[in-house]
């Protein structure tokens, strides 16, 4: 899976196909995007561009983050498809495994070729959701052995990324 | 020679045998790591939102304790404390809006000034003391001890923080060969174990343990050393759960590098291996390394 890298798109007046390689199921699926002002300059890629910081907009598709990505097999949307589908303003992004795996680990960060931050967007996409009030773990179904076992970085850190 | 030091809440808990061993070792170097007073926890991960400036409190705040030493350095020992307090410390700095958002909702405080300069004790080592003289101190070379040193994320990423090249990081190589070791490079030296996933997906991180561990097994290292609490707990403990997913799985301990100065500068009081849960005593043994028991 490592290989494949970038996704195809192709534009036509008023749609864009994108080929979305899902990892786990491996086959290339044809996603039919309607293409308008309204998706790709809406209300969803202004919030994601002004909380993330990063511009989206640069990324060609060079897909150098996927390649470098340690949790690649573990994720439903790859790095740059991630990115790809942000920019055609795709708010089902937001339902991805992708931006729970990311680990910000900065990886993607330091060789991005036009210096996109993803662990940024990925928290920006992450905190449109929590920021709905709605936890993404619940702290208190962790068993307390675990709880003795963990070091507090760990506890803390988790509880920044994944709760409101 | 005395730096103000920033302890974070891990060192006084699960990774004691860190601060130990470097309190111990520092001072054998004639560094004096002076813990701050009153400090809070940094908040373990940078907020990475734009608008979250709230989140950038608690590091700001270590800041102004580490400013009022007089002094414009603040040593920290764990990667994430570092990492957290040096993009927080960047990040005012760059944006004179948000420094003074910031001083101003914390009016109870002296204003911060941007002054202090964050460092990790292993940029104290390399560019205060440096290596040459480490290797000087050493009193029982760790000769024919095979190391791989692993980086994991924070101390090397992303650039603007990054204590050595983010790319070809020789800093942990450099200092484990004044210590005399034989250093195993591995391509995962770097690979993330994780973090924070730690939380509630084991089954995660626990795979990439066996990854990264594997890479150094293979090429035939006894020990991994580390310089962040979290890749420890992730690389150590998460062995438990490695083990049940890949049964052929070689164990393996994994050490603090200031774990291994203490050992070759003979200061065996300050060890602390017996709260790792894959022992590395019994490799140190063998290789003649570990006096008594």
């Amino acid at each position: 899976m490592r290989n494949i890298l970038a996704d195809s798109s192709f534009c036509s007046r008023n749609s864009v196909v994108i080929k979305v390689f899902y990892v786990k199921k491996g086959q290339p699926i044809d996603m039919v995007f309607p293409l308008s002002k309204e998706n790709i300059r809406g209300r969803f890629v202004n919030k994601v561009l002004e909380l993330s910081g990063q511009d989206i907009f640069a990324c060609y598709q060079c897909g150098k983050c996927s390649a470098l990505c340690p949790s690649l097999e573990r994720m439903d949307l790859l790095p740059n498809q991630l990115v790809r589908m942000v920019q055609f303003g795709r708010e089902e992004v937001l339902g991805s495994k992708t931006i729970w795996i990311c680990s910000s680990c900065f990886s993607c960060a330091v060789e991005c070729p036009k210096g996109i931050d993803i662990a940024s967007l990925a928290e920006a996409l992450r905190l449109m959701q929590l920021r709905l009030n709605v936890d993404h773990l619940d702290l208190n179904k962790i068993p307390t052995e675990d709880l003795e076992e963990l070091p507090p970085i760990a506890i803390v850190g988790g509880a920044r990324k994944f709760t409101a | 020679m005395k730096f103000p030091y920033y302890p974070g809440c891990t060192l006084k808990a699960q990774a004691k045998n860190f601060e130990i061993s470097a309190l111990t070792t520092c001072a054998y170097l004639g560094i004096e790591l002076e813990e701050l007073d009153k400090w809070n926890c940094c908040g373990t991960v940078y907020s990475l939102a734009t608008d979250d400036l709230m989140k950038q409190v608690a590091p700001i705040r270590v800041l102004i304790r580490a400013m009022e030493k007089g002094q414009n350095e603040l040593v920290t020992l764990c990667a994430m404390c570092y990492n957290t307090l040096a993009r927080a410390n960047l990040l005012v700095r760059a944006d004179e809006e948000k420094m003074e958002k910031l001083n101003s909702f914390m009016d109870d405080e002296p204003d911060y000034d941007g002054s202090v300069r964050v460092l990790h004790l292993l940029q104290v080592l390399k560019d205060i003391i440096g290596f040459e003289i480490i290797m000087q101190k050493v009193v029982r070379p760790l000769k024919g001890l095979r190391v791989s040193p692993y980086y994991g994320c924070l101390l090397i990423r992303p650039k603007g923080v990054a204590i050595d090249d983010p790319r070809d990081p020789r800093i942990l190589e450099d200092l484990l060969s004044a210590l005399g070791t034989d250093v195993i490079g591995t391509p995962e030296r770097a690979t993330c174990c994780g973090s924070y996933l730690t939380i509630d997906r084991k089954e995660v991180v626990a795979d990439n343990a066996y990854r990264i561990i594997m890479a150094s097994v293979e090429r035939g290292a006894e020990l991994l050393v580390t310089s962040c609490p979290l890749c420890f707990f992730n690389l150590d403990s998460r062995q438990k759960e490695a083990k049940k997913l890949h049964p052929e799985m070689k164990q393996v301990p994994i050490v603090y590098f200031t774990q291994l100065m203490a050992l070759a500068f003979g200061l065996e009081d300050s060890l602390g291996f017996e709260s790792h849960y894959v022992d590395p005593r019994p490799v140190l043994k063998e290789k003649g390394l570990l006096g008594g028991s």
